[in-house]
């Protein structure tokens, strides 16, 4: 993991300000019928500098796409803030568009995002087009972002249509309309997860490169735990709607200290533990957030008696820890840990 | 650089377009040519509109008129008079010829207003939601428990009369249906992860309305359309058989109604009342089996419903 060092030392200074961070971010969905309401997103604090990548890990249902999405500004926040380059996101349609000119979404879902009536060359100039109408030279940067992400020669795929691609395909399809509009942030939702681990490999050098070429700015979510090692400079555990856990990844994910983070890294092969540490309890719900430390009840630490020796036993089951603030520090959310 | 080099692929983006849209265009040809009954009708309606068309190269309108008629009253089918004569000794041939192009007319611009209306309403409706949509929907669900008939009955009375007045009372009176249609499609389309895609790139809301969800919509739309021309002819012919058409002019439904009004029913004048019923049932016809096959294309999942 010599790059990963060597990327660590190139990371921007923590004393700037980030590009894009969430300050006290909340989101809640109201509930329907008797249901309460969901806090998908229940307080984070999360900064991007520039040139980082950032990976954003955490269980499925843990509110991840819900905190991509309001960083978009596609869905407001119940409190908190999304600010870009220290600025506090502007809700009107206008500020709106300026901003989403220069962070993009990469979506989850490479075959849902792209139009079926519309053709590769329509997909990646829609961008363009929104931005800056017809240009002259439309074809030449729709042409460039393809083969940019690695369709190539791009020319041969202008008339297809997203049925036409392969999985890969589409997502470098949606990256190139991504691309085409110069961004300084990129934030992708899971750019991978429904690929093949050749062209995974492929789709996350790409990111790299950008990141080193272009100096792009990334927030990757994943809950793959070795693709947030192979490409971010700082990862973010999340659980329930709150970053229970923050980083580099050097330090998160190598010498992990919330048990949420330890029993993901367990299951891994590569991990070395002893044993998978398997999480008992009811798979959490947003509508229902416990009191006290969040992850208490599916706690292995707190199951097997070491909060107890250690004494902050009572804590972890009546005080919240708290939201952990932005910056690069290495954090963590756990009574016991930072006991 | 020695000779032309050969592009196999269009340089502009105009070009681009083009290309996509002939082959689209052919790809559309090849499945609707399988549907036989969707030939059928193509037939049909294109031997209408080229009569249409055409009928003042054989058709002399001033023997058209009560005054200039060739033949004696209620003369039957023979070789001068094809399909006999009327009450004022007017060629019944000729008669339905000219009124195809009253009929068709009207149907065409009676669906258009229709059509735009609906998908207008529709895609509004369905795209703001909330008040808008609240608002839309409630005006026409009123529409819709309308008798459509009654209405355009009204409207004809109400307004002078004029083949405008019917395009308008069709087109006022059958739009609703269109805009529940497109609505609900409209609803379909915005619920897809591409719009969240055009929104998270900056897209406005005309945007988003008329680069996705209008394409999206129109398939259903041109199916529903050529339907509606079928409703609208019938209602035109209906209008002016109720004596609420423009009577200066010459309609299939005028024809009826001068039939019946001349006792062909009762004397047994059959070329006098049969040939224009044919013609509506026949155009009709011709045009639900286009819509047909034309949603069979467009909406596959519309033919297994149906
Ligand atoms: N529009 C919505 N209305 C109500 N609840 C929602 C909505 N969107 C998300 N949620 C809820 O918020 C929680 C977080 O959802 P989110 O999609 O952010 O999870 P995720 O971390 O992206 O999961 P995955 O890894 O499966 O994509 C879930 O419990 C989900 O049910
Ligand atoms: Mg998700």
């Amino acid at each position: 993991m010599t790059a990963n060092a060597e990327r660590m030392d190139a990371a921007a200074p923590a004393a700037l300000t980030p590009v894009l961070s969430a300050e006290g971010l909340h989101v809640a969905f109201k509930g329907r019928g008797r249901r309460g309401s969901a806090r998908a997103v229940d307080g984070v604090d999360l900064d991007v500098h520039a040139g980082e990548i950032v990976a954003l890990v955490g269980e499925s249902g843990c509110g991840k796409t819900t905190l991509a999405r309001a960083l978009l500004g596609l869905e407001r926040p119940t409190a908190g803030r999304v600010a870009f380059e220290g600025e506090p996101l502007r809700y009107g349609m206008r500020p709106l568009k300026t901003y989403r000119r220069r962070v993009q979404l990469v979506l989850q879902d490479p075959s849902g995002s792209l139009n079926p009536r519309h053709t590769v060359y329509d997909a990646v100039a829609e961008g363009l087009r929104i931005h800056e109408g017809h240009t002259a030279d439309e074809r030449d940067r729709v042409a460039a972002a393809l083969s940019r992400s690695g369709l190539r020669p791009p020319e041969r795929f202008f008339l297809s249509y997203p049925h036409e691609l392969s999985g890969g395909q589409r997502q470098r399809v949606v990256i190139a309309g991504a691309l085409v509009l110069e961004p300084e942030v990129i934030v992708a939702d899971e750019p991978v997860a429904s690929l093949d681990a050749s062209v995974r490999g492929e789709i996350l050098g790409l990111l790299l490169r950008l990141r080193d070429e272009l100096g792009l700015s990334a927030l990757v979510v994943t809950h793959d735990l070795g693709l947030a090692w192979n490409i971010a400079d700082r990862a973010a555990v999340m659980y329930l709607g709150r970053v229970v856990e923050v980083g580099p990844v050097e330090e998160v994910l190598a010498s992990p200290r919330h048990p949420y983070t330890r029993a993901l890294l367990s299951v891994l092969p590569e991990s070395g533990a002893d044993s998978p540490v398997i999480l008992s309890g009811e798979p959490p719900d947003p509508t229902r957030v416990p009191a006290g430390c969040r992850f208490h009840a599916r706690c292995q630490v707190l199951g097997s008696g070491q909060a107890d020796a250690a004494g902050v036993a009572g804590r972890c089951r009546s005080e919240d820890p708290g939201v952990l603030s932005g910056g690069t520090a290495t954090q963590v959310a756990c009574h016991w840990a930072n006991a | 650089m020695s000779g032309p080099q050969r592009e196999q692929v269009p340089v502009t983006a105009r070009a681009l377009a083009w290309e996509r849209r002939r082959r689209a265009l052919a790809g559309f040809w090849r499945e609707y040519a399988r549907n036989r009954a969707g030939l059928f009708g193509l037939v049909g309606l294109s031997v209408f509109v080229v009569l249409a068309v055409a009928a003042p190269l054989f058709v002399d309108p001033g023997e058209l008129s009560v005054t200039g008629a060739p033949g004696r009253a209620h003369q039957p089918p023979s070789l001068a008079y094809p399909l006999g004569t009327d009450t004022f000794g007017r060629s019944v041939l000729d008669l339905v010829v000219w009124g195809a192009r009253i009929s068709l007319t009207v149907g065409f611009l009676a669906t258009a207003m229709s059509v735009a209306l609906g998908t207008l309403i529709g895609i509004v409706a369905g795209h703001f939601g909330g008040w808008t949509s609240a608002v839309l929907m409630r005006v026409t669900d009123w529409f819709l428990v309308l008798p459509p008939l009654v209405l355009a009955v009204a409207l004809a009375a109400v307004m002078t009369r004029s083949t405008l007045t019917i395009i308008i009372a069709i087109g006022v009176t059958v739009w609703p249906a269109t805009a529940r249609l497109v609505r609900a499609q409209t609803l379909a389309v915005e619920a897809r992860p591409y719009i969240e895609r055009a929104w998270a790139l900056g897209a406005g809301h005309a945007h988003v309305m008329r680069r996705h969800v209008l394409p999206n919509v129109m398939p259903v739309v041109l199916a529903q359309t050529t339907l509606l021309v079928a409703t609208s002819i019938i209602a035109e012919s209906t209008l002016a058989f109720l004596g609420l058409g423009d009577p200066s002019t010459i309609s299939w439904g005028g024809i009826l109604q001068d039939a019946r009004n001349a006792g062909a029913v009762s004397s047994g004048i059959w070329w006098y009342m049969v040939p224009p019923g044919l013609a509506i049932a026949l155009v009709a016809l011709s045009f639900t089996l286009c819509g047909r096959a034309l949603e069979g294309v467009l909406n596959p999942k519309l033919r297994e419903r149906r």
